[in-house]
């Protein structure tokens, strides 16, 4: 197993995160949303980063989105649910879903069936920290923290400072039977 | 391994509760949005299979059940073959046919869902079996409790009225117990049984409970269309002896107790109309945490392949 980005690797990424979505954004309302578990992570480190120039109100939320999984019937036991908290109107709000990996673009599908349910967003974009590819929807990212060339079966592992008590990303090989 | 059927408390241990008990948040956090519903059980077919008649825990378990965005099936007993004289095994193969995922069941006969269950690769929910268990119940009084203590270890409940009889009372001490509660009873002494579970301590009169210092007192319904009758004098000398009369409600008010019923309440009887405003009666929260915790049986369920 080998460590393939260290903690100022994924600190500059994130920076590049917030450096982007503030370019983009100049004097928009927008709403960070982080994707359990570690986008809200991502998200939060986002938000502080944009918090430091910037004085405009900065909305926050979490999603857990476990309910809305296509993948049900092969799990060998139903995921852990966690509260989400989506704490403004979701009506008409600008809205930039943050996650840690983006892989099938899956989870991301479940993110916006989950976010709809709560009222109808007037734009959604999406931020990743890693963009590892193999995409099996049709769904992209807006913003990207760090792009990583891996193989469809290895195992992207990302530690986050508060989840895991540090900042490192790990790919797992998988042995080709 | 994921539990197929939930029959009743005994079989749970600890860690299992509180799985069940955590995972309603997310769940309850879920009726604040326009949109109650989410797909985690698309697909799925719900079927409520009640031997005895239930309007709160029947529509219960279907909002829970159309919530999750299962298909909800009633199989009407009233007007089904059964009063044709099929038997539980027959009924159980059509609905085996059916293909059904999850059967909800309620008979007066204690141990029939557990009959079920063996029969059926679906899994099975006891809804009120007999004087047995009441699983559900059990589980949303548990965390009725749990909002208002987080840390509910010590706490004390009072359940109040015919224990003897009721499901509700052996399926909600069971699960306080489990959880580090204490529990103690009251009612006439014929309606107490003298060695309840793990020695739970028993009073007769109701101002010897109070000296008890309970947090929560836990009204029993008095079941008037059952044998509940007979084992005392009246209705107005239930209310005068164990009900939560004006007089009570004040002192309960005082000392800043919750009030519990699994409800539908017999005002006039277990307590009177002044409770129905209390601040502390937790009656409403009991109903909608039992949607809540009803989800969260059913998503944690999984029936055999």
């Amino acid at each position: 197993m080998e460590s393939i980005l260290n903690a100022d690797e994924i600190a500059d990424g994130i920076k590049a995160l917030a450096d982007s979505i503030r370019s983009k954004t100049t004097g928009q309302e927008i709403a960070l949303v982080g994707i359990r578990s570690r986008g809200d992570e991502v998200a939060e480190r986002i938000l502080t980063l944009l918090a430091e120039d910037d004085d405009r109100d900065l909305a926050f939320g979490v999603l857990d989105i476990s309910l809305y999984r296509d993948d049900f019937e092969h799990l060998h036991e139903n995921p852990k649910l966690q509260e989400s908290d989506i704490p403004f109107p979701v009506e008409g709000a600008h809205i930039i879903l943050v996650d840690d990996v983006l892989f099938t673009g899956r989870t991301i599908r479940a993110a916006l069936d989950s976010l709809s349910d709560y009222g109808r967003p007037g734009k959604v974009e999406l931020a990743v920290l890693i963009d590892r590819g193999h995409r099996e929807m049709p769904i992209q990212p807006d913003y990207v923290g760090i792009t990583l060339d891996t193989d469809r079966l290895d195992h992207v592992l990302v530690s986050l400072e508060g989840a895991d008590g540090k900042d490192e990303v790990r790919i797992v090989k998988k042995e080709n039977s | 391994m994921p539990r197929k059927d939930l029959l009743d408390i005994a079989s749970l241990d600890r860690e299992e509760i509180e799985v069940l008990l955590d995972q309603a948040v997310p769940f309850k956090e879920l009726f604040t949005r326009s949109v109650k519903k989410v797909p985690a059980l698309k697909g799925k077919s719900v079927l409520m299979l009640f031997y005895e008649p239930s309007t709160r825990t029947h529509s219960s378990f279907e909002v829970a059940a159309k919530r999750l965005s299962a298909d909800v099936t009633n199989f009407d007993v009233a007007q089904s073959s059964i009063t044709k004289g099929e038997s539980v095994r027959e009924t159980v193969e059509t609905l085996q046919s059916m293909r059904t995922d999850y059967i909800i069941v309620r008979h007066k006969s204690s141990g029939l869902p557990g009959t079920i269950a063996r029969l059926t690769k679906a899994s099975v929910v006891n809804a009120g079996d007999g004087a047995h268990a009441h699983p559900t119940q059990a589980l949303l009084d548990a965390f009725t409790i749990k909002e208002k203590f987080p840390d509910p270890t010590g706490k004390k409940v009072l359940i109040v009225g015919d224990i003897l009889h009721s499901r509700v009372a052996r399926s909600t001490s069971t699960i306080l117990k489990k959880l580090g509660l204490q529990v103690s009873y009251l009612g006439p002494g014929s309606l107490v049984p003298r060695l309840g579970p793990e020695n739970i301590q028993r009073f007769t009169n109701y101002e010897e409970a109070m000296k008890w210092q309970p947090d929560v007192v836990y009204l029993l319904r008095v079941q008037m269309e059952r044998q509940d009758v007979q084992f005392f004098p009246s209705i107005r000398e239930y209310h005068k002896l164990y009900g939560v009369t004006d007089a009570r409600l004040e002192e309960i008010r005082q000392r800043g107790l919750y009030i519990m019923h699994p409800g539908p309440v017999n005002r006039g009887v277990e307590l009177c109309d002044a409770v129905l405003d209390y601040e502390r009666s937790l009656i409403n929260d009991q109903v909608e945490n039992g949607i809540a915790v009803r989800m969260s049986v059913l998503y944690h369920l999984r029936p055999n392949a």
